[in-house]
């Protein structure tokens, strides 16, 4: 294992490098770019930058990238914008995984942290400006040396050419002469016909490490003395413990040391199985929770209860009330949506190694500056001597942008003065999950005597995100997170507006106090909300007489970008086609984090109530495209996740904490149960979009809306179980 | 102690009988490639081969493997038709079942399956990324060299 070196020793590190080194800094204003190599190291402090590559004489291009790489293919996506814009050739890049640095926070967030498919969208403008200016110095560089005008040379594929001798020198070449110029301050970009990666599938660099065995996650983590911690942890939340038999737990073979805390207590042992063992040998007792008689059906009646509170106005356009009183026709409807559990393959997990000076982590974290920061509160060290080491993750999901983890991992190898790798069991992972948000939803909506949509009121009931992330953003009674694909905050990077324009419009929200703790999950409440909004408009396009295709589009004039993807959605669907007995198509579109996904979805219902979706066709706008191969594996993956949703995942409660154990009792889609999925890239040269997230929240309304197509039963409820689908079905 | 052949070599561990085998392996012989996730047998991240058969090692323990030849995902060599399949179709998304998917899925196509049987098999593993679609066409890439390869 590398050790790690401070920012300032990095920074100082670079520079000892001979070569051009380009940092791009953000400012309120934008980014900046500045030559690092030219700087003395007092200027650098002052500078704050957020990504760099590193052109040597042996002819290297060294990126560093301080993103996560949880199978999304960042590793391989930002070196791909900087090569392409550089002019490197793909094979002199090498890429290296950055250490916490406020180098590495994306633009958009502040922070470094790999959430809202914020990554590309963020970098994208920063990396290609940085690499165009690089590019512009390599030519400048040539032109000097061959004593010609620039005009006269161009950069090809990791050198510049001499238009008319035909000479070459390469960037490995031309890089000291280029750490001395000046930086261009608006250097040119590459024209879309003269990208070489981008747009054009490259193989992930994190690919053949995963296959051959070699990739090294957080749980993979190895050094010398390294010890193992399992936590006893309570079965209800907020319950304190009662008792615990440390020397029971002390006398298996293998146990080093019992650190208890106010919230668990650790088993320290030199193997993962003998602390294991002690955890169980310690035989902790707990008592009671906050709400010992929760359970599923306590947690769905108090969310539908609180409909009945009054709510935080969040959007008003128009005279909602006026609109339904003035309606031919009107509907209202409530919606529920369960706890749902990131259930990520690899269990969290973290190794800490705190020191007297210092503390090193190794995480599988989506979050270095918040590992960092929480590494610093519980060592009691100042951030800059906590230095996180990223590993690959083996799913992210926004689960580990979490740093509960991490802190203790931290304070186990604090007590235990040695290096520990802190690991989670597949139960534990399920029971101290921070999950997706339920949420109960009531919606009214009218229609005039043409079947045009009048008016729709909209209320929410959520438990708070924010809570847990950023208590401080919750205002005047409105988590945004809770609301995204309804409304977003003003001055949001993250576009999870409506793309529908609503002639009236009102939206409430209120937050529910139940206990279970809760965090983003891929898309965080787009996909929830999407569900609702998705199966109401369809309820209403019923209601009006019309084909649901045609009543979404007259909700989205004049937005061309989404009425693109629906368009094209249906065409290669074969949207309006007849269908068998028994099987339907259903439509859904939604806007996230500033990409366009509709989706069609076929789906078979049998006459036991089950679900078969036989198909999803995907249309996506997400702008330019970096890497096509992975933006169709997250739209693949995103489908598979929101349909596992839609018709399997709901986390058990019992006696005031989390039931569900294992993958036995919280499945997932299956092999057999996975539709053919067809993916629709748009040409597109719109404002860039993510594509992590977008792909999830129209899958569950699209498959709901194909059932009652199907069938004409109306599920409000996921996951539609065979017993829900019977249900509706006696209803409907 | 107890002694495990795994990849070709023989280990003198000093670990209990009834500690499931993936622990050694991960632990003791830090062979990492084979994973933990559910303890149970029910993903299938952490199969290896015992004497040619897909085996969950989290379900058995180190004194049922005694005298049998264990083969791990280091173990299966980089020119395998499956983990050739597998980054040319670029199956993989976060990683971390993929070596117990590659393990059940060399197994079941050297035994001679069908590749549709061997996706059929799959439905007895769980993946989060949801590499579904790619997983099947790593197969049948995998079945085609295999056919190849004769």
């Amino acid at each position: 294992m590398e050790k790690q070196i401070s920012r300032r020793n990095f920074l100082i590190k670079s520079l000892k490098i001979t070569g051009l080194t380009i940092a791009v800094s953000i400012t309120p204003s934008g980014y900046k770019l500045l030559n690092a190599s030219e700087k003395k190291e007092q200027a650098l402090k002052s500078f704050k930058p957020n990504a760099w590559f590193e052109i040597t004489p042996d002819n290297a291009v060294t990126v560093t990238i301080g993103n996560s790489e949880m199978g999304q293919g960042v590793l391989t996506a930002l070196p791909m914008i900087i090569a392409d814009e550089l002019g490197a050739d793909w094979d002199q890049v090498k890429i290296v995984q950055g250490p916490a640095l406020a180098a590495f926070k994306n633009p958009l967030i502040k922070l470094q942290i790999t959430v809202a498919s914020a990554s590309v969208r963020g970098f994208y403008a920063p990396l290609r400006n940085a690499a165009a200016a690089g590019r512009a110095m390599l030519i400048q560089a040539a032109a000097q040396t061959w004593n010609v005008p620039e005009n006269a040379c161009e950069a090809v594929t990791g050198a510049v050419r001499n238009k008319k001798s035909g000479s070459k020198l390469t960037y490995g070449q031309l890089c000291l002469k280029a750490a001395t110029l000046q930086i261009p301050k608006t250097p040119p970009l590459k024209k879309k016909s003269q990208l070489r990666y981008m747009g054009k599938t490259m193989p992930r660099v994190d690919i053949p490490d995963k296959v051959s065995g070699k990739a090294v996650f957080g749980y993979d983590v190895e050094m010398p003395d390294l010890h193992y911690a399992i936590l006893a942890r309570p079965p209800a939340y907020g319950a304190k413990s009662l008792s615990y038999d440390d020397k029971a737990a002390m006398k298996i073979k293998g146990v080093k040391k019992i650190v208890p805390t106010p919230d668990w207590i650790a088993v320290c042992a030199d193997s993962f199985y003998a602390a294991l063992e002690g955890r169980d040998a310690l035989n902790a007792k707990w008592g009671k929770g906050v709400l010992p008689g929760m359970d599923n059906v306590v947690i769905e009646k108090s969310l539908m209860a609180d409909l009945d509170k009054p709510g935080a106005k969040v959007r008003q356009e128009g005279d909602v009330k006026a609109s339904l009183a003035q309606a031919k026709k009107k509907l209202e409807a409530t919606y529920y949506v369960p706890y749902v559990a990131h259930a990520t393959m690899e269990p969290m997990n973290c190794t800490a190694h705190f020191q007297k000076d210092r503390c090193e982590i190794w995480a599988p974290t989506q979050s270095q500056t918040v590992a960092q920061i929480v590494g610093s509160k519980v060592s009691g060290l100042k951030p800059e001597n906590v230095h996180i080491n990223t590993t690959l993750l083996g799913c992210g999901l926004g689960r580990r942008a979490n740093p509960d983890f991490v802190a203790q991992a931290v304070i186990v190898s604090k007590a235990l003065g040695k290096p520990v790798k802190l690991v989670w069991t597949r139960e534990q992972d399920f029971k101290y999950d921070f999950f997706r948000a339920a949420t109960s939803h009531r919606i009214e909506s009218g229609i005039d005597g043409q079947g045009n949509l009048t008016g729709w009121s909209h209320k929410v009931v959520t438990p708070s995100i924010l809570k847990y992330i950023a208590p401080q953003a919750v205002k005047g009674g409105i988590d945004f997170y809770c609301l995204w694909g309804l409304a977003d905050y003003p001055g949001s990077p993250h576009d999870n507006n409506t793309a529908y324009q609503y002639p009236n419009y009102y939206l409430d929200f209120v937050i529910s106090e139940l206990p279970p703790p809760v965090a983003p999950w891929r898309s965080v409440q787009n996909a929830p909300n999407a569900f609702v909004v998705e199966s109401f408009m369809d309820e209403m396009a019923h209601l009006a007489g019309k084909d649901p295709l045609a009543f979404r589009l007259a909700l989205l004039k004049g937005n061309m970008r989404a009425t693109r993807v629906l368009e094209t959605v249906a065409k290669k669907a074969g949207w309006g086609k007849k269908m068998p007995k028994g099987r339907g198509l259903g439509i859904a579109q939604h806007y996230c984090f500033g990409s366009y996904v509709a989706q069609v979805a076929d789906v078979s219902v049998k006459k036991d109530g089950s679900i078969k979706v036989n198909r999803v066709d995907v249309a996506v706008d997400c702008g330019p495209v970096v890497n096509p191969g992975p933006l169709e594996a997250q739209m693949e993956g995103g489908i598979i996740m929101g349909l596992s949703t839609a018709l399997k995942e709901e986390v058990k409660f019992a006696n005031g904490g989390v039931a569900t154990e294992n993958y036995e009792d919280y499945d997932l889609l299956r092999m057999s149960e996975v539709p053919e999925i067809k993916v629709h890239i748009i040409d597109s040269d719109e404002k860039i979009g993510g594509i992590g997230e977008p792909g999830v929240p129209p899958a569950a309304p699209a498959a709901a809306n194909a059932v009652f197509a199907a069938t004409g039963a109306r599920l409000r409820t996921i996951p539609m179980t065979p017993e829900r689908v019977l249900k509706a079905l006696l209803k409907g | 102690m107890i002694s495990l052949n795994v990849n070709g070599k023989t280990y003198k561990l000093d670990v209990p009988s009834d500690m499931p085998l993936l622990w050694a392996i991960r632990d003791n012989l830090k062979l990492t490639g084979t994973k933990y996730a559910c303890g149970i047998g029910e993903c299938g991240s952490c199969t290896v081969h015992v004497d040619g058969k897909a085996v969950r090692s989290c379900g058995v323990s180190v004194e049922d493997v005694l005298g049998k030849k264990i083969t791990t995902i280091e173990g299966i060599p980089e020119n395998n038709p499956v983990k050739k399949a597998w980054v040319d179709e670029q199956v993989v998304q976060c990683g971390y079942c993929q070596p117990g998917v590659i393990m059940q899925v060399s197994a079941e196509l050297s035994s001679g399956s069908d590749p549709h049987k061997v996706i059929d098999s799959l439905d007895d593993v769980i993946c989060r990324c949801g590499s579904h679609p790619r997983i099947k066409k790593g197969i049948k890439t995998a079945a085609k060299m295999m056919r190849k390869e004769g």
